[in-house]
């Protein structure tokens, strides 16, 4: 997996942020185009295309749900920008609740005393999903069994849901801080 | 201090020739350029021994003045004379008069393009910007004893977005400077403080200049300034703080409607004003229009109330920043704060409140921007080979792009690391669909009419095919200036559209090479010898750096590649020094450089992978 390699780490789903971070900065030490800037323009155009590449490697190594969509797609999983809906009523159905309950957060607004307790418990009902569907990730994407794969990528389909739901939360968040 | 010249083995031994180049700071208010001389980064003064030169331009009836002398006619000449104009950059005459209220301008626009009517003509904010750089690119020229600069780091506010980048870096072309590139101010400041004071950690730079505001947060890491996130607004500066000021006096004076001239004559009051409460309590100001003269008595406490909302506003980008970066207040180290508008005690207080630790006010916050600039390119000239100093900035402005429905779908989102390419597939929605329109734009909000709007274009020749048969990959480039630029293509048949990102309303190619000619001529320069000279100057250096490279790294190449390399270059010199036609010179640099192609690309592979073997010099 291409983007492993470039950092030369092992191919796992659980990574050392930390050396990841270091590995960063050695490949942007010997790629960055203000390193090659008195080189001829292909260099130049090369550095910037290197950096880009390692600058996305990055941030899919170090996202946890994106670095599972590439370990998947590599493995010929593809579930980016699919449409496919997820066949889990419970589930889905949770997701709705959550959904509520933070229209509740949003409506009752700054006014309210107690947006912030809600937000907490919002927050930790988020990273009890999260932990839920992560945990098995790497037990299962490092297996050799395609059904396996394709439970990881059922996983993934949940915790797409479970991150939107915290990108919603940081949304309404901003809107009621910004006030 | 070098005191001897060390040479690794294979390569050269030749002394380092050193390669003029400066830093600019193109502020709203004041202007300033530094450059490094024998190792030491120091801001260039004009005659009178003034690092400060006001950004303000004023046109006579042929000629134009600039700086002090300009500046001091603001009151007596308001329609000619152009203060501020870095705030207009990028921006439509709507967007001015909405977020400037009264200004004693003309505006006009003209397809799109923005103008001040001044006695000289029209002029835009891109023109006068660049008449402020070529007085810039004057001083630094004399001090060097008139050597031309090889190039310049222009800094840019964090917060700017694409078509301001873009104004900027035409401004330079038309002052006929090379960009080396756009730093961000925050970063600069960063630079220059991280360097001086050897702090390893978290800052935070409060950046409150003339007319914009920036907040970045960065690591600082054994030379390495990584902006971690930034925020801002880019229209948020002393300038608002003045027009509060204005505001006051209108209501104490009893005045509503202000001629141009008593309306600059207030401006500059409330300026002064304002700077004299930074030391005193209280200060009477004497308004003297219309034959009257109106005393009117501002104290800091009023002026702190006044300035209140516009200091909270600051705050709140403060702490998105902080949430962006991932970082706790009590993480950051020290808080420098840079711009001269941090001088106000209220600014200064509420940012120590809010960051909860005294901000950092002992560097000279008017100084400090250039000087990161100038230690940038001094690097990026290659005058300091052994230097591992390394800055890695971000994008300020979420990218995307106009979906169905008026929303915008964000493609790059804001503090990504730069450069960054990202491609997002789209599709058809309708049967037989042959084109797609694209639209560019920039911002944090979902609907297209909140947004700022880069670019349109089309991507046409799609063949007909069912709805959502259509693959089409849209792929956005930020290089590292920051500056934007996008392609499209349908993925069965390769039909391909792309676009540098221009702002609609900016200056085309066209227009800024017209406007180059046009001032040329003005000066009696010949247009064709200056472009005959770039070009032979291109040309040596790119013969330089490949020297330079294949002096290390010719083992990358077999015999008969390195022969065919060896050819090109010896065509390109022969063609620099005969040809008369700097096309026929840019032809032989362009197969110069793709028969360079494989040896630039195994370059930098080897250069990775000893990155990566940890192969650094100081472990050897």
């Amino acid at each position: 997996m291409r983007y492993f390699e470039l950092f030369s780490i092992p191919v796992n789903y659980d990574v050392d942020l930390q050396e990841i971070g270091v590995r960063y900065l050695e490949l942007q030490r010997a790629a960055h185009p203000d390193r090659h800037s008195g080189g001829s323009e292909r260099e130049k155009l090369l550095a910037v295309q290197k950096t880009a590449e390692i600058n996305d490697a990055l941030q899919t190594l170090k996202h946890p749900l994106k670095r599972a969509e590439y370990m998947l797609a590599e493995l010929g999983v593809e579930i980016r920008g699919e449409q496919q809906t997820l066949q889990d009523p419970m589930f889905l159905m949770q997701q709705m609740e959550l959904r509520e309950e933070l229209e509740d957060i949003r409506a009752c607004g700054s006014a309210s005393g107690d947006v912030d307790s809600a937000i907490a418990r919002f927050e930790r009902h988020i990273k009890e999903l999260d932990g839920e569907y992560s945990n098995e990730l790497q037990g299962l994407l490092a297996s050799s069994d395609e059904n396996d794969w394709q439970k990881a990528a059922d996983n993934v389909r949940k915790l797409k849901f479970v991150y939107k739901l915290k990108d919603e939360l940081e949304r309404i968040e901003d809107e009621l801080f910004d006030e | 201090m070098a005191l001897l010249q060390i040479a690794e083995p294979g390569q050269s031994t030749a002394p380092h020739e050193h390669k003029l180049a400066v830093g600019i700071d193109l502020g709203t208010t004041n202007s300033l350029v530094a450059t490094v001389q024998s190792g030491e980064a120091k801001t260039l003064t004009d005659e009178q021994g003034n690092a400060m030169l006001p950004s303000v331009v004023r046109y006579l009836e042929q000629d134009h003045v600039v700086g002090q002398e300009a500046a001091a006619h603001a009151a007596d000449d308001p329609h000619n004379t152009l203060i501020s104009v870095k705030r207009f950059l990028g921006k439509t005459q709507a967007e001015i008069e909405a977020s400037y209220g009264q200004l004693p301008y003309e505006f006009s626009e003209d397809n799109g393009s923005l103008h001040i009517r001044t006695r000289q003509g029209d002029i835009s904010p891109v023109q006068a910007s660049g008449d402020i750089l070529n007085a810039l690119r004057e001083r630094a020229e004399q001090s060097f004893g008139g050597d031309t600069i090889t190039g310049a780091v222009i800094t840019v506010p964090a917060y700017f977005d694409d078509a301001q980048r873009h104004s900027t870096k035409d401004a330079a072309q038309l002052a006929g400077i090379k960009v080396l590139r756009l730093l961000n101010e925050p970063t600069a400041a960063a630079v220059a403080y991280g360097l001086d004071s050897g702090q390893e950690g978290v800052i935070a730079v409060y950046d409150l200049g003339g007319g914009t505001f920036d907040i970045s947060i960065l690591r600082l890491n054994k030379g390495v300034f990584e902006v971690l996130a930034t925020g801002g607004d880019s229209a948020l500066g002393g300038d608002d703080f003045d027009a509060l000021l204005v505001e006051y006096f209108k209501q104490q004076t009893g005045t509503h409607s202000l001629s141009a001239n008593t309306l600059r004559l207030f401006i500059n009051k409330a300026k002064a004003c304002k700077e004299a409460l930074t030391n005193y309590a209280k200060v009477n100001v004497g308004l003297e229009f219309d034959g009257q003269t109106h005393m009117v008595e501002v104290t800091r406490e009023l002026f702190a109330e006044l300035a209140m909302p516009l200091v909270k506003k600051t705050l709140r980008s403060c702490r998105r920043a902080l949430k962006d970066a991932g970082i706790n207040t009590d993480e950051v180290l020290e808080v420098v704060m840079v711009g001269g508008s941090t001088r106000m005690p209220i600014v200064r207080e509420q940012v120590g409140e809010f960051f909860a630790k005294e901000p950092l006010t002992s560097i000279d916050p008017d100084r400090v921007v250039a000087i990161g600039a100038a230690i940038q390119a001094d690097i990026l000239v290659g005058n300091k080979p052994e230097a591992d100093m390394l800055l890695l900035d971000v994008l300020p402005l979420s990218l995307g792009l106009e979906t169905m429905g008026g929303l915008v779908e964000k493609i790059i989102p804001r503090n990504t690391t730069i450069p960054v390419a990202r491609a997002q597939e789209f599709t058809t929605f309708k049967d037989g669909q042959t084109a797609m329109a694209l639209h560019v734009l920039q911002g944090e909000r979902e609907l297209v009419d909140d947004c700022r709007s880069l670019a349109k274009f089309s991507l046409k020749g799609i063949p007909p095919m069912a709805a959502g048969a259509a693959h089409i990959r849209v792929t956005f480039n930020v290089d590292a200036d920051g500056l934007l630029s996008v392609t499209a293509m349908e993925k069965s048949t390769g039909v391909q559209a792309e676009i540098q990102v221009k702002p609609s309303f900016g200056l085309s190619d066209d227009q800024v090479a017209e406007m180059l000619k046009s001032s040329m001529s003005n000066a009696k320069e010949d247009m064709q010898a200056r472009m005959l000279k770039e070009q032979q100057v291109e040309a040596l250096r790119v013969h330089e750096a490949l020297e330079a490279s294949l002096a290390t790294d010719s083992h990358l190449l077999d015999e008969q590649e390195l022969a065919t390399l060896r050819d090109a270059m010896a065509q390109m010199q022969a063609m620099s020094a005969s040809a008369t036609d700097p096309q026929k010179i840019k032809d032989a640099i362009e197969k110069v450089d793709a028969a360079s192609s494989e040896f630039a690309a195994r370059r930098m592979d080897a250069s990775i992978k000893k990155a990566l073997t940890g192969q650094s010099v100081d472990e050897v």
